[in-house]
């Protein structure tokens, strides 16, 4: 088998293996994509017009709807900027420090991937959801759950972006700024961030986009207040189950534009960086 | 291991201070102590606090049994499904060259972007049969999508649909096209290439697309909870027979169901470390012979 690995150059380009043959391998996924993503999003796109400018207006003014996206971009927000300190300062332990137990935390730091979203709502609530555990007030139905609920959620996404890239980080760049009499501080500052600033971002960005749209994990913890714990995919939701698809389609469209803005950006990071990148 | 004689090195650079060392790592496992394995360990304590037999019988009533039943065969239906779109879009989006490949591209990312609910919503647009796009048709052939298992599916795959592709992509592009193309001068064809050459090669890769798939249709809630009309014994997964317990106060009934669900969790996150210990031995294979072994042990073991 490995004989046929050590042809270096073939002499003339053959044709590449198509599954199936290229129309119908594309055709497949082309039309794979169009009836199970691009009809839904159409559907809501057009939906959302369907009452005129006016009426998407008139939905999405209403204060209740206001008072929802206002409350996901305001936690998000919060849950982001925890989520780049802690997530840095993770990383940074999990690479440079060692102590015993230190693989198990470092597998255990995707299980809110793996995690169903609902346990991940019924886990926060179990240790935190009752008064008097660890002397903090219960978190159920408060502002401080739903954001509890979504740093669990999005733990992972900081993290695990700047591992790989504080791994490859050249040490001999901070042993020259160390021998030439730069603190740890300064080194920190100047050097080390700088590098993973990047990584950083991009990580934030996901977060940021899943914290936005996240349901599973905060339907039990934020007992759906409107104005105070109601985020926007709850505010869906309730107007679903209340049959008033015009308001629940143009808070979607709102949504999903937002979400749709953050992976732009997050390609554009991705581009940035390896463009700037070593 | 390399990693402690990193570790070493550095004490001597950056961390100067061992009280800045032990400070950081104090607030960092403390952060994910209280976060992540404080909690998940309660629910363990919480599911069996009214007793085992109060678990026993939620998770085996009629309506527990079937939500399990239920959530296993939205897993079969969907995610092979995925896995095979995951393959060959992979292979298309890596291998082809076509106009519109940035828009495929783009599109594959957007079940990861738009929120459940949203996704719930944009189905019940398509498929309701008063004045959906679809619906009404659908209707008239006797087909019932929304409040029907079909539904259930269709948001299932919807949302677990980019994770084979995101995952075999880097993988296919890593290992380059010279095997495909020796084999195909030797005279294999196209399907001959696929299974010998480029399959083995990324079985990686698809493996943990296939667990993070796995995992996600086994737990989704939002757009399943949406198009579902979470009837009780009929289409209510076990996510939805969680919430529906928590909501109706059988809270440690929640708890029990809930532990099923972490345990599967709890699975595939040892699953996708082993899949990655697999994965980076093969790494490590390719930079020391440049090529992926396609059978038998590998020489992984050595360290640079």
């Amino acid at each position: 088998m490995s004989s046929v690995g050590h042809i270096e150059a073939p002499p003339k380009r053959v044709r590449l293996p198509r599954f199936g043959g290229p129309a119908l391998s594309r055709g497949f996924v082309v039309t794979y994509l169009s009836v199970l993503v691009l009809i839904p999003i159409a559907a809501l796109a057009v939906r959302s017009t369907e009452d005129g400018w006016e009426g998407f207006w008139t939905a999405v003014s209403h204060p209740m709807a206001v008072d929802a996206l206002v409350l996901t971009v305001l936690a998000s927000l919060a849950v982001v900027l925890i989520n780049a300190v802690m997530g840095t300062l993770i990383a940074w332990v999990l690479v440079r420090d060692d102590f015993p137990g230190k693989g198990i935390l470092n597998s255990l730091i995707d299980l809110p991937f793996a995690l169903p979203t609902i346990v991940a709502g019924l886990v926060l609530l179990a240790l935190y959801g009752e008064t008097g555990v660890l002397g903090i007030e219960g978190i159920s139905f408060t502002i401080a759950g739903v954001i509890l609920a979504l740093l669990f959620v999005t733990l992972p996404f900081v993290i695990r972006a700047v591992q790989p890239t504080l791994m490859e980080l050249d040490l001999e760049m901070e042993e020259a700024a160390a021998s030439l009499g730069a603190r740890p501080f300064t080194i920190v500052r100047r050097i080390i961030l700088p590098n993973l600033a990047p990584a950083i971002l991009g990580g934030s960005a996901l977060a940021f986009a899943r914290a936005v749209g996240e349901f599973g994990s905060v339907v039990l913890i934020s007992g759906n207040i409107p104005g105070e714990t109601q985020v926007a995919s709850l505010f869906i939701y309730s107007r679903i189950e209340s049959g008033d698809m015009s308001g629940a389609t143009a808070v979607s469209v709102v949504l999903l534009a937002i979400s749709v803005g953050i992976l732009f950006c997050f390609h554009m990071i991705n581009r940035w960086s390896t463009r700037h990148g070593r | 291991m390399a990693a402690s004689g990193i570790a070493n090195r550095r004490v001597n650079v950056v961390q100067g201070s061992r009280r800045a060392r032990l400070g950081l790592r104090t607030i960092g496992v403390g952060y994910l102590l209280l976060l992540l394995v404080i909690p998940v360990l309660m629910v363990f304590v919480k599911a069996f606090e009214d007793g085992i037999a109060n678990a026993w019988e939620t998770i085996t009533s009629p309506e527990g049994m079937h939500a399990f039943w239920l959530t296993l065969v939205m897993v079969a239906v969907s995610v092979p499904l995925n896995t095979i779109f995951g393959v060959v879009c992979a292979i298309v989006l890596v291998r082809h060259k076509f106009r519109g490949k940035a828009l495929i591209n783009s599109l594959i990312d957007l079940p990861f972007a738009i929120s459940p609910v949203v996704v719930g919503l944009a189905l019940v647009l398509v498929f309701n049969q008063r004045d959906g796009w679809f619906g009404p048709w659908l209707a008239e052939q006797g087909i019932r999508v929304l409040f029907t298992p079909i539904g259930m599916v269709i948001a299932t795959v919807f949302v677990s649909m980019p994770f084979v592709v995101r995952e075999v992509v880097p993988v296919l592009q890593e290992i380059g096209d010279d095997q495909e193309q020796a084999a195909r001068t030797l005279g294999a064809n196209g399907w001959q290439t696929f299974w010998r050459v480029t399959l083995p090669s990324i079985r990686w890769g698809v493996t943990y697309g296939v667990v993070l798939s796995t995992a996600r249709a086994l737990g989704e809630f939002g757009a399943v909870a949406v198009v579902s009309g979470k009837i009780s014994g009929v289409t209510e997964t076990l996510p939805l027979y969680v919430s529906k317990q928590y909501e109706t106060f059988n809270v440690s009934g929640a708890y029990a169901a809930a532990v099923v669900l972490a345990l599967v969790g709890l699975a595939t996150l040892f699953a996708m470390n082993l899949i990655e210990r697999g994965g980076r031995r093969r790494d490590q294979a390719i930079t020391n012979t440049g090529h992926a072994p396609t059978t038998g042990p590998s020489q992984g073991e050595e360290t640079p």
